[in-house]
């Protein structure tokens, strides 16, 4: 439990300074940019309660907020991220793993599995960051094409991210 | 009761869902609709000083385009004294107004953070109230505008860059004729382009014709080159047409650039203010 919290809270920093360090230079011009720190409340424990999770859901996109200048954007949409991602939870892992608080890691999950939950959970944070960040339906062919652009972007860093750090481990799905 | 509780615990995800989404847009709409400094913005002390050491590596990488642009700033400056000293004061009675002589201050402030990928665009400079800055003040750097500053702290000040779909500077066609209209980013994608908007229709704009800041505002000071003008036309048949520039300012390179105090805005905007009393 304990080299849990600590291994979440050395990610929670990497993702978020590399994020805002070295990403958020990165683009094709305003159509594609690539937010990879929501790779942080994917991997978060599978038990955690659903309060703690929205609460540091909320924190986590703060903190970007701070860095990005648009205060409560990416609040909003790593929320929904929470919310996505304990629905899918639910209909994906059965009891046994639901209550566990293992990571739901490339290793320990298998590549569909996991492979799925990226795709699913970018599409749903980047759905409703650039529906806040617009604020309208205005321009909805222009602002759905960030959306797909980006989120090709994002979760082929992010793949890049699991490659890099995988460790199998037990599975617990496949 | 009883029933209740359970359909709360039951779906405990979704109404936890709707009190956190709902605080993040009360968030986000508040500050759209105040542009208040608030604590969660890039002027605060600890994100302030993140960016200014990673700035402080960013530094090095350039360092030689930096260079480059000094010596040529250096040229320029020494071109101009060079015509000051060539006139023959014995010729003519030279009259000097001594108040636009020192009319603007300049303050060199350093780029520490920079966006150019966002649809809302905001840079952060390492100079703030200590330093004698405050809002609505514009920035410039030595070869073009570069916006407006926004938010002050004690060491850090944040600037709402051209790249910005709510800003509008004032514009003029030429140096000397009095063809003005707004300039905007308008197209909301490429950092490289703006637009000028409410040019009136019977101005003739060419390809390659240069921008300047026409001086009506208390934020530039008057005859500063904006960009050139690639499409005259965008619009036609109205009234008024709308012209697409090329900036001069390279906002992926911004590195120096220098906050404009003008000394006599107070004095301009209370007498400007007046008028609407008057309305």
């Amino acid at each position: 439990m304990n080299n849990n919290l600590i291994s979440n809270i050395i990610r929670f920093l990497i993702l978020i300074f590399i994020q805002v360090g070295l990403f958020k230079n990165m683009g094709y011009y305003s159509l594609a940019t690539p937010f990879p720190y929501i790779l942080f409340i994917l991997l978060l424990p599978i038990g955690l309660s659903n309060f703690m999770l929205f609460v540091i859901a909320l924190l986590t996109g703060l903190t970007v907020d701070a860095f990005y200048d648009s205060v409560g954007v990416h609040a909003a949409a790593c929320v929904a991220l929470a919310w996505f991602r304990i629905f899918f939870h639910r209909i994906t892992l059965d009891i046994d793993a639901q209550e566990s608080l293992n990571t739901p890691s490339w290793g320990n999950m298998g590549f569909k599995w996991f492979g799925t939950y990226v795709v699913l959970s970018t599409l749903a944070h980047h759905i409703v960051l650039f529906f806040v960040e617009v604020f309208s339906f205005k321009n909805f062919l222009n602002t759905l094409s960030s959306i797909v652009l980006s989120s090709v972007f994002t979760i082929v860093l992010i793949f890049i991210i699991g490659i890099v750090t995988y460790r199998r481990k037990s599975r617990l799905a496949s | 009761m009883k029933n209740l509780w359970l359909f709360l615990v039951r779906y405990n995800a979704f109404f936890l869902f709707i009190l956190f989404f709902v605080f993040s847009i009360v968030l986000v709409v508040r500050n759209n609709n105040y542009q208040r400094a608030s604590f969660f913005n890039s002027s605060n002390a600890v994100v302030g000083s993140y960016f200014k050491k990673i700035n402080s590596w960013k530094a090095y990488l350039a360092l030689a385009d930096d260079n480059q642009k000094l010596l040529e700033e250096n040229a320029l400056l020494r071109k101009q004294l060079q015509g000051f000293l060539a006139i023959d004061t014995n010729s003519q009675i030279q009259l000097i107004d001594s108040i636009e002589i020192d009319r603007y201050d300049f303050t060199v402030a350093t780029v520490i953070n920079n966006s150019i990928h966002q649809k809302s665009n905001y840079i952060t400079l390492d100079k703030g109230s200590s330093h004698g800055v405050h809002a609505n003040m514009g920035v410039i750097t030595s070869n073009g505008i570069v916006g407006i500053v926004e938010n002050v702290s004690k060491n850090f000040s944040t600037v709402r860059s051209l790249l910005h779909p709510d800003i509008r500077i004032s514009v003029s066609l030429d140096s000397v004729s009095d063809a003005f209209g707004s300039l905007v980013w308008g197209n909301n994608i490429d950092s490289r382009y703006a637009m000028v908007r409410d040019i009136p229709n019977h101005v003739k704009a060419y390809v390659g014709q240069p921008i300047f800041t026409s001086g009506y505002s208390t934020l530039f000071p008057k005859g500063i080159k904006v960009g050139h003008v690639i499409e005259p036309e965008v619009v036609s048949g109205e009234s008024f047409k709308e012209i697409r520039i090329l900036l001069t300012t390279d906002f992926s390179k911004l590195h120096h650039v220098y906050i404009v105090k003008d000394k006599l805005a107070e004095e301009k905007v209370s007498l400007e203010a007046l008028n609407k009393d008057n309305e």
